[in-house]
């Protein structure tokens, strides 16, 4: 076919709500409007790290205009979830209202309903809780040193226990030590990303409506629709069927709204006091509570040849997950098969490890487990680059990956543009580029 | 503190209104009068969402109390709308895909017709200026500007792009 019978690819294509974004007229899930309506608001941790020994709701069940209140003990199904428990992934390890200890800053304790949001808020605030503050710990090397404060039994060491009882995802391709061995060089670094807050205009939130057949009817600004569904009725004990999630809407999102958030206690408090309940974070919850992307701590050693060939790379990954494990295993696999990187390295080893401290539960944000490694990688490229000499886009042309190569992760290369893409770059950049490396193709190594 | 009566004119309607000390204008336009298109993205003016014109000034309703707005004129984007003042605005941003996830669209809409009813032709600079408290986290600011510049160059009659 050619490309110019394409009907869709190389067209934009009209978003199919755009008519009514310019209007104004775009149902986003806090534009519905329902009768009688009430509002959620969380007491939440003031720690980091601390056991709990009493809470007393008393004076917030007293405050003027409040509802209802809700602790753990209210929780009719699971007291811990986790968001892809469906998937296989566990155990879970994440209270929906902590019971025994709070293990960050800004933990939801006691959610308070009431007429108005300012009266939530009051009653919130009357939230006492006694705590016995406990040793935190906030960097991903500390928390896996011996000694370190434990956040939970589940991680005894502080870090996701894979499927055969691994501590990392793994990638092991040749011999790295081997070849380190016979290399000219060895270029090693340590890189940092740190947490980042999606920040979409929209925070996060819901509305949970009860019917007359005895279901519940949710709006909500979810990315991850079928994860929040699943994930409240197995809190709420009830069938998935009586739920109706109604979503599609999103005012940003960008990984921010993957997780489970506000559904599940929206939902049992709009069953409890049998009214429609709101429960919309304020822009500093967005910012302090709502899951963010994780700091990543990436180390790279390369061993390099002075003709520009990588012959190994020795990658170990910290991943900070935060209190709790959320999608961080998920991520973490994505981080480790994107290494290497877009090249052929013929000897490979990489471990990326998901690691709990007392910081904000982390979760996704577009290229998730991605981002800090094609980061870190890059960086190392030029600093590869500037160790032997060589031009750094030459050092990119002579390792990018050729059509039909093995990557570490045993897929072959199929449909490689990487040479191409390279030189297009270099094309629009301005970059004069020696004959040998414009003649390059991704379907064989003969040039260059 | 006891309550108030306040008289405005909401979109071209009278409205009379009983609220507390310190509610403010978005409050009323969105919950009260159900003018969704003011959103609610901060609640400190920081974003721009929920811009509204008051006696054709550009306001953030979120930190206007409403007392403030007493025997005023405000327009929502609702009332724009009405009026088919921003019309060839609207065709432009559809035109040009100035709108992601639309969340901050009503509150640009508002701030650009502001912009215009004082300046038919604004530069590149002006409108970026005139735009700056109004964030857009899809990051869709060039093609925003683009469509500001096409609507500029039509109204003034200059071929557009």
């Amino acid at each position: 076919m050619a490309v110019k019978d394409l009907k869709i690819v190389g067209q934009p294509v009209k978003l199919r709500d755009l008519d009514t974004h310019v209007t104004g007229e775009t149902v986003f899930y806090e534009d519905v409007r329902v009768a009688r309506l009430l509002h959620l608001k969380m007491h939440r941790s003031k720690h980091s790290h601390a056991k709990i020994l009493n809470i007393d709701t008393s004076a917030a069940e007293s405050s003027p205009g409040v509802v209802c209140v809700l602790t753990h003990e209210d929780l009719p199904g699971k007291k811990v979830y986790n968001g892809l428990a469906g998937a296989g992934v566990g155990p879970e390890d994440e209270p929906i209202l902590a019971f025994d200890k709070v293990r960050w800053k800004g933990e939801s304790v006691v959610a308070v309903v009431a007429e108005t949001p300012e009266q939530a808020a009051a009653g919130a605030a009357k939230v006492k809780v006694d705590y016995e503050e406990l040793p935190a710990v906030f960097d991903v090397e500390e928390a896996l040193q011996d000694g370190a404060p434990n956040l939970t039994a589940h991680w005894p060491n502080n870090h996701y226990i894979y499927p055969d009882n691994h501590k990392a995802a793994q990638v092991r391709f040749g011999d790295v030590e081997k070849a380190f061995a016979e290399a000219d060089h060895i270029v090693e670094d340590r890189y940092d990303t740190q947490p980042i807050e999606q920040a979409p205009m929209e925070t996060n939130g819901c509305i949970a409506v009860p019917e007359g057949d005895g279901r519940v009817t949710v709006h909500s600004c979810s990315q991850g629709l079928q994860f929040s569904l699943d994930t409240t009725a197995g809190i709420l004990d009830m069938p998935a069927s009586k739920l109706r999630f109604v979503g599609g809407t999103v005012g940003g999102g960008f990984g921010g709204k993957v997780d489970i958030m506000p559904e599940p206690i929206t939902t049992l408090a709009a069953l409890r006091t049998g009214r429609p309940v709101k429960f919309k974070y304020t822009r500093e919850e967005e910012m302090q509570v709502s899951s963010s992307r994780s700091g990543w701590r990436v180390y790279i050693k390369d061993g390099v040849m002075n003709d520009g060939r990588i012959i190994a790379r020795k990658v170990t990954t910290y991943q900070d997950s935060g209190a709790y494990l959320r999608f961080s295993s998920y991520g973490s696999m994505k981080h480790c098969g994107s290494m290497p990187g877009p090249y052929s390295i013929p000897n490979v080893w990489v471990d990326s490890i998901v690691v709990f401290t007392n910081r904000t539960p982390s979760n996704a944000m577009r290229g998730f487990g991605v981002m800090a490694g094609s980061f870190a990688l890059e960086v190392q490229m030029d600093k590869v680059a500037e160790t032997i000499g060589m031009d750094p886009w030459e050092v990119r042309l002579i390792n990018a990956y050729r059509e039909g190569d093995m990557k570490s992760h045993l897929k072959p290369v199929e449909d490689a543009g990487m040479v191409e893409t390279i030189l297009s770059a270099a094309k629009l950049a301005g970059k004069d580029l020696p004959e040998n490396f414009q003649n390059m193709s991704s379907l064989d190594r003969k040039a260059g | 503190m006891a309550s108030q009566i306040v008289n405005m004119r909401v979109n071209g309607r009278d409205e009379q209104l009983v609220v507390s000390a310190l509610t403010t204008l978005q409050a009323v336009l969105r919950d009260k009068l159900d003018y969704t298109s003011v959103k609610d993205g901060c609640s400190q003016g920081g974003c721009g969402s929920c811009s509204v014109m008051v006696d054709g000034e550009l306001r953030l309703s979120c930190l206007t109390p409403v007392q403030e707005v007493n025997g005023s004129e405000v327009t929502t984007l609702e009332g724009l709308n009405q009026s088919n003042s921003i019309t060839a605005l609207q065709e432009k941003f559809v035109e040009k895909y100035a709108a992601q996830c639309g969340f901050c669209t009503p509150g640009m809409m508002v701030a650009i017709k502001a912009l215009l009813d004082k300046n038919t032709n604004p530069s590149r600079d002006e409108i970026s200026e005139a735009l700056a408290g109004n964030i857009c986290r899809c990051t869709g600011y060039l093609p925003i500007i683009e469509a500001v510049e096409s609507v500029v160059a039509e109204m003034s009659g200059s071929a557009g792009d």
